[in-house]
């Protein structure tokens, strides 16, 4: 990860910037049932060129993106592709008109394999209508040759590391020779080393005229790999720029209409007793012998690379995987976690990584996804809810993180990834626990909700939770931390306090 | 610009009140009984709805299915199914009539257990009822097979012992006292059949159930993820226990009624019932996928399937042609069930 306190300027690779749009969408107005989610919305991308699209949360990135890729129809407004007119009828429609989306969510099939991914539909076929597999595997190696990208084709994608995955899914969309590629958040999933490896094949596609579009919240990637960029608020188009002409604090004020003075609100907090001890943890094949304590009032932060054991130490901790040795005491007495229950008896509260498969109730309305965890322990007589008083308790609380919704009742699915976080962080603050593990808590969120969940961390570290923090947001972890742990290839590498921390060192420990 | 505040309510236009999702399939029942209405006045000549005797024997028809189909639903929504629900009714009567035997009868199963209480037969049938829905719940939490499998099996083996239990034989002669539950009363004119008040009854007992209690919360809570509700606290396979147990002992209550009322027990008993029971759930409503559906949608789709037989057979319409018809109703319910779940999860 780059330093964030710097601007980094010049975009790097020459930019084939000249002649007309590759995309010009005008005007485009688009409208939910009770959201306007884009008014008078535009966008031109220049063939050769990246183009970032900024903004926070439920500002419209997406939707506008899902209209370019041809997933929703605009209510109105023009949309011109190499200065003709068109009309996309679906998703498909916009692929044959060279438009492909590399989805957030990878949309590809686990137990087939690399080849058969990327052909899908367009098998080569042998004379005898049989599938060709030798010509699809010469094709797809070919293909990865052009893209500089070391994968079996015969292999199963289901065996794949999420960055891996990604690179198919973007040559799966070169595949069909694209000239616009849409990206949404690439690299939110990627480690340093792929995030490097991903910006050499999108400055390939550049320099062979393909016009890129790419979401992200990171402000370093702004300035690593977009020539220009846009930004969006509250459904509204506000300035396009070049990304070499403007500062990180521009941009921020651009997106959130306001200063944000602070970005990591870490309040200095007296520091208690030891309330977690971990003693020689060790879940097999995954992680051994990790030992740490954390104190009432500290943020421990958890440093490591995607895949060192991070995620897994917090749910070994909370009884999600229950541990093969080691002993866990909670304020100095032992106990033997072996469910999430028997953890949130405890005082603990997990807030997981991943927002959509192990947090949000997507089929329920915001009420019931607040309550869930909360319903163990309390507001049950006989059986039966206390809804009234649950309902004022998780108002209060949605309302004090600030939750952007009309009502209650409105299904969590059609809230922004920021608000959605704020409901799971609601549901657990609904339990007063004692010990809070937050596992990227700020992920996919835009800058304000960011600034808003970090001071909300500040302030139960405050009142005496001891919290433990995993984030790959390098300064993230060194802005919030009292201590910081390092975790390299499933074992603790290292400690830091606070004052001795740098990205540097961090590094160091997380590699090795 | 805004100042402090993040929540700009400028692109919120606010919620409308959404109407309950019974409200459609409600519409549904009331078209079908006007179409019946209108054409029974065409075809046949009378009336179809203004008739106490028919109204009541709809219900009457379909509460057994209407007792299972309560079951039915908590365990769809769980994201699960049970196809066990039409032989465990099976077995039940089959227990349920061998404990309720009259001594008249020479050749009763039990010769020293006649002219019980009915209590012990009811008893019988619902604990028949709950040890096989236990069973069932046991094996999809411990061993993690799919529902359909588990309870796949459960079918096959309970409809086994149901034919085993008498070597094929019906069991006659029942009490009286145990046949009175499956007999009518007059409430205010109008003949309400004691199996009909049951349903009903379980039916408000599991709609507050599922509305106002935990184990209604969690209920949903893992249909809708069970990922998320694992890391929420619940522990699943206890629920899961729980909700067959529940759909079990109602699949027993079930058998016990139509023991009652055929005044027999029979080893064929029950055969099919489960895909009524899951087309009546679906059809009002719930989603095979989880997360979705309600009791009073399940009464309703219940009451629609017995408006159909009825209908039909009002009409004189070929057993054949309404068993083509009624697969074709249910094939569409769940079709415009899915476009309503596309909408909702559109935005």
């Amino acid at each position: 990860m780059q330093n964030t306190g710097t601007m980094e300027a010049a975009p790097a690779g020459g930019a084939a910037v000249d002649g007309g749009y590759l995309l010009e969408v005008e005007n485009v107005r688009k409208e939910f049932p009770g959201v306007v989610a884009l008014d008078n919305v535009q966008l031109r991308l220049k063939r050769g060129s990246v183009h970032a699209l900024m903004g926070e949360n439920g500002a419209g990135k997406s939707t506008l993106m899902k209209i370019v890729a041809g997933i929703y129809t605009p209510d109105s407004g023009s949309f011109k592709l190499r200065g003709e007119d068109i009309n996309l009828r679906g998703p498909l429609d916009a692929l044959e008109h060279g438009i492909a989306m590399i989805h957030q969510e990878l949309n590809l099939m686990a137990p087939m394999s690399v080849a058969e991914n990327i052909w899908i539909r367009r098998e080569p076929l042998s004379r005898l209508g049989f599938v060709d597999h030798g010509q699809m595997r010469r094709k797809t190696a070919d293909l990865f040759k052009r893209l500089n990208i070391d994968i079996d084709p015969d292999v199963q994608v289901g065996t794949l590391s999420v960055a891996s995955r990604q690179m198919v899914e973007i040559a799966k969309a070169v595949s069909y020779e694209s000239d616009v590629l849409i990206m949404d958040e690439p690299t939110s999933a990627l480690t340093e080393r792929e995030v490097d490896h991903l910006f050499t094949i999108i400055r390939a596609l550049r320099a062979q005229g393909k016009g890129i579009i790419y979401i992200t919240h990171k402000m370093n990637e702004l300035f690593e790999i977009a020539d220009e960029f846009s930004v969006f608020r509250d459904g509204k188009y506000i300035a396009t720029k070049a990304s070499t002409e403007v500062t990180r604090d521009e941009i921020i004020r651009m997106m959130v209409g306001r200063e944000i003075t602070q970005m990591f609100p870490k309040e200095e907090v007296p520091i208690g007793d030891v309330v977690l001890s971990v003693k020689g943890l060790t879940l097999k094949g995954v992680f051994s012998d990790v030992s740490f304590d954390v104190r009432a009032g500290e943020i421990l932060g958890i440093a490591g690379l995607v895949g060192s054991g991070r995620s897994n130490i917090a749910e070994t901790v909370f009884g999600v995987t229950p541990a093969n040795a080691g002993t866990i005491d909670l304020f100095g007495k032992r106990v033997r976690i072996d469910s999430p229950s028997t953890a949130m008896k405890h005082g603990m509260a997990f807030l997981t990584e991943d927002r959509k498969e192990t947090g949000c109730f997507l089929l329920l309305d915001i009420q019931e996804n607040t309550q869930m965890a909360v319903l163990q322990s309390g507001y049950v007589k006989n059986g039966f809810v206390k809804q009234k008083q649950l309902a004022k308790d998780s108002m209060e609380i949605s309302q004090a993180l600030r939750v952007k919704t009309p009502d209650m009742a409105e299904p969590i699915i059609n809230l922004s990834g920021g608000n959605q976080q704020k409901v799971l962080i609601a549901r657990w603050l609904l339990t007063k626990p004692k010990i809070l593990i937050l596992d990227e808590p700020t992920r996919g969120i835009d800058v304000g909700a960011k600034a808003e969940i970090h001071r909300l961390i500040s302030k139960l570290a405050g009142q005496g939770v001891g919290v433990i923090m995993i984030s790959s947001e390098m300064p993230e972890v060194l802005g919030m931390s009292d201590r910081i742990m390092v975790v390299h290839e499933g074992r603790v590498t290292g400690f830091l306090d606070r004052a001795e921390a740098s990205q540097v060192k961090i590094m160091e420990l997380a590699s090795h | 610009m805004s100042t402090n505040e993040i929540a700009s309510p400028a692109n919120v236009i606010g919620s409308k009140k959404r109407l309950p999702p019974e409200v459609s399939i409600l519409g549904v029942l009331i078209g079908i009984a006007i179409v019946f209405e209108i054409l029974g006045w065409i075809f046949v000549g009378d009336s179809f709805l203004a008739n106490k005797q028919r109204l009541s024997i709809i219900i009457l028809q379909v509460s057994v299915i209407g007792i299972i189909a309560v079951g039915v639903t908590q365990v769809i929504i769980t994201a699960g199914v049970d196809l066990s629900s039409g032989s465990v009714v099976g077995l039940a009567a089959m227990v349920a009539a061998s404990l309720a035997q009259t001594s008249a009868n020479p050749r009763a199963v039990y010769p020293a257990l006649t002219d019980m209480s009915p209590i012990w037969a009811i008893l019988a049938g619902l604990g028949v009822g709950l040890l096989a829905g236990t069973v069932n719940g046991s094996l999809i939490a411990r061993t993690k097979i799919p529902p359909f499998i588990a309870t796949l099996g459960m079918m096959v083996s309970a409809r086994g012992l149901a034919k085993w239990y008498t070597l094929g034989q019906p069991v006659a002669l029942l009490d009286d006292s145990f046949t009175w539950f499956g007999k009518s009363f007059n409430i205010l004119g109008f003949p309400l059949p004691l199996p009909v008040i049951v349903f009903l009854l379980v039916a408000v007992i599991f709609h507050i159930a599922l509305t106002y209690t935990r184990y209604g919360k969690f209920t949903y809570a893992i249909g809708a993820n069970p990922q998320a509700a694992r890391v929420s606290g619940i522990n699943i396979g206890g629920h899961l226990v729980k909700v067959y147990a529940i759909a079990g002992l109602l699949s027993g209550l079930a058998g016990v009624m139509t023991a009652a009322r055929a005044a027999s027990g029979q080893p064929g008993m029950g055969v099919a019932y489960e895909l009524d029971a899951i087309a009546a759930a679906v059809i009002g409503g719930t989603s095979l996928s989880g997360g979705v559906g309600r009791i009073t949608g399940t009464v309703i789709g219940t009451i629609i399937l017995g408006v159909l037989t009825s209908g039909f057979t009002f009409l004189k319409v070929g057993a054949y042609y309404q068993e083509i018809i009624k697969g074709i109703i249910i094939v569409a319910a769940v079709i415009i069930d899915q476009h309503r779940q596309n909408k909702r999860k559109k935005a």
